[in-house]
């Protein structure tokens, strides 16, 4: 089976008032390609669940997202991400604001194809005031109540990987996979753009077998996208682009805005994006984060 | 080494105030978000509670901390095994952490807000990060606070804007648990250290930094703190321990964390 596709084929399948899952963390293996694509497309109206960074700011400032599943918005160095920042405080926004652990259990049980799972985490905090739809229910085996985190059911997972077969065997030779494996399992289709396209050998060292974290019947389709996490990082190939996020931030800055920063970068196509921040080759020497 | 320095700042004091708050916790993952507060869970990864364990800010467990920024060429840090985000969340709700934040409120029950100030909640004036893990954190396991700036802006009058983490408010106190469950460490701020052990878990002072007044202490919180009729001065940080920090933060991180990096006697 060949799944490979290109980025606008991919958002050729979204559709308006879908619920997007986007996989990464932060500033870390964002799938930036094809959210730029969706950028560059009319889709609207989108659910967006993400561990959210730039994908979530652009999104927003681009007026692509109606509702907003997460637990941070943050660009780690830069800590207050803009654009979301503003979307939040222009009101517009529809929120369900939740724990980092919380979005787990809903990828999980969205994954697992069960209602809800069970967790202490959010009561006594906002979380459940402010999220009537979250339930806190009683439990048939003690006197305890427990919030009953709804599954977060995916219409689409967008994941960025460091390699894929065409067949969607997906490599991420980073430290972390960070939660991606369940928005992939939460997802009815999942699209993964890839920094290298790899034959399927590539896979028959153990070690490489093992970073392995979804089976390929979870992916439904792989882009090829060298460079195509920029400017988060896809380590150990290249770090985020701290420049580029200053430039991003400030943009939030100008009167022109997001416009202002489409206009200088996003360009027609990603190969245009990436002439204007500087080339690929620049890309791939990204130096890797210390912590 | 162990006789008291004289020569210290503040930031310095802090971190071994803050310190104190990991000592007497076992062997649970030390987890200190900002450059007081790992200096803090390093220190006494070093000194005091050896057996506290410690991630890389990313996804390896270390036997021994890593000092902070860029690390000299040929470092290779000392990996104990695998810590990415979906396993941090096995063992934060097994309850074996210690976890020390910098929230932007906190109110007096011990109720903390990360996520947005003023307005309503569907349009906040100011959006900051969101509730991030705290909600999870203050529920689970026990968690310590440091404060920077202290002043009643943090330690609000009235509950926090957003409630991020649980605190000692029997209004939102879910069925089934009791007040004594939620576990809250040390609050080390730039004036002082406090705990929530005072009578029905009231903040109470627990150290005054040198040169600081417990007036001083009371007039930048927003509610009554309690004051115990005796108060100890925080105790200044040892050769030792001053070692131990300059160690573990090569490129003086520490001297820009609280504003104008004052001296750590005041007095």
């Amino acid at each position: 089976m060949d799944k490979q596709m290109s980025a606008a084929e991919v958002v050729a399948q979204l559709e308006d008032g879908m619920t997007i899952g986007i996989g990464g963390w932060g500033p870390r293996r964002k799938p930036m390609a094809l959210i730029r694509q969706i950028l560059r497309s009319d889709l609207k109206d989108l659910t967006v669940v993400s561990y959210g960074g730039a994908d979530v700011g652009m999104l927003c400032a681009a007026g692509k997202i109606k509702k907003l599943v997460f637990a941070f918005v943050s660009l780690d160095f830069i800590p207050l991400e803009p654009y979301f920042r503003q979307a939040r405080q222009g009101g517009a926004l529809e929120v369900m604001e939740i724990d980092e652990g919380m979005m787990l259990l809903g990828l999980r049980a969205a994954a697992w194809g069960v209602p809800y799972i069970p967790t202490e985490v959010g009561l006594g905090t906002d979380i459940i005031k402010q999220n009537p739809e979250i339930k806190v229910i009683d439990s048939p085996y003690d006197d305890k109540e427990w919030v009953a985190m709804p599954a977060l059911k995916l219409d689409a997972a967008l994941i960025h990987v460091d390699h894929a077969d065409k067949r969607g065997v997906c490599h991420i030779a980073g430290p972390d996979h960070y939660l991606d494996d369940w928005y992939a399992r939460a997802a009815s289709k999942t699209y993964v753009s890839c920094d290298e396209l790899v034959d399927t050998d590539f896979f028959k060292d153990p070690a490489i077998a093992r970073q392995v974290h979804w089976e390929r019947s979870a992916t439904t389709g792989v882009v090829h996208v060298p460079g195509g996490a920029h400017p988060s990082s896809c380590v150990p190939q290249y770090g985020f682009d701290v420049a580029h996020f200053k430039a991003y931030a400030g943009s939030a800055k100008t009167e022109e805005g997001f416009a202002g920063y489409c206009k200088a970068y996003l360009g027609e196509s990603e190969a245009e994006y990436q002439e204007n921040v500087g080339g690929l080759d620049a890309i791939q020497s990204l130096a890797l984060p210390t912590y | 080494m162990t006789n008291p320095a004289t020569d210290y700042s503040l930031a310095e004091l802090c971190i071994v105030a803050a310190s104190k708050a990991f000592e007497n916790e076992g062997e649970v993952l030390a987890t200190g978000i900002g450059v007081i507060p790992r200096l803090a869970a390093s220190l006494s990864m070093k000194t005091s509670n050896t057996d506290l364990m410690m991630t890389d800010s990313e996804s390896f467990m270390l036997s021994e901390p890593n000092p902070l920024g860029e690390r000299e060429d040929g470092f290779v840090q000392s990996n104990e095994s695998w810590m990415g985000f979906s396993r941090i969340f096995d063992n934060v709700w097994s309850g074996n952490r210690h976890a020390m934040l910098g929230p932007t409120q906190i109110d007096r029950f011990g109720q903390s807000n990360t996520s947005a100030l003023g307005g309503s909640y569907q349009q906040p004036k100011v959006m900051m990060l969101g509730a991030r893990g705290f909600p999870g954190n203050s529920i689970s396991h026990p968690n310590s606070f440091f404060v920077p700036g202290h002043n009643s802006r943090v330690f609000v009058d009235g509950e926090c804007d957003f409630v991020s983490s649980i605190g000692y408010n029997p209004e939102r106190l879910p069925k089934g648990h009791s007040l004594d469950d939620v576990k809250i460490g040390l609050i080390v701020t730039d004036l002082c250290v406090l705990d929530f052990g005072g009578p029905d878990y009231q903040l109470q002072l627990v150290s005054l930094h040198p040169g600081v007044s417990a007036e001083q202490v009371q007039q930048n919180t927003g509610f009554t703190v309690h004051i115990p009729d005796s108060v100890a001065v925080t105790a200044a940080p040892t050769a030792q321990q001053l070692a131990i920090i300059v160690e573990m933060d090569p490129h003086n991180q520490r001297d820009f964390q609280i504003k104008d990096n004052p001296v750590g006697d005041r007095s």
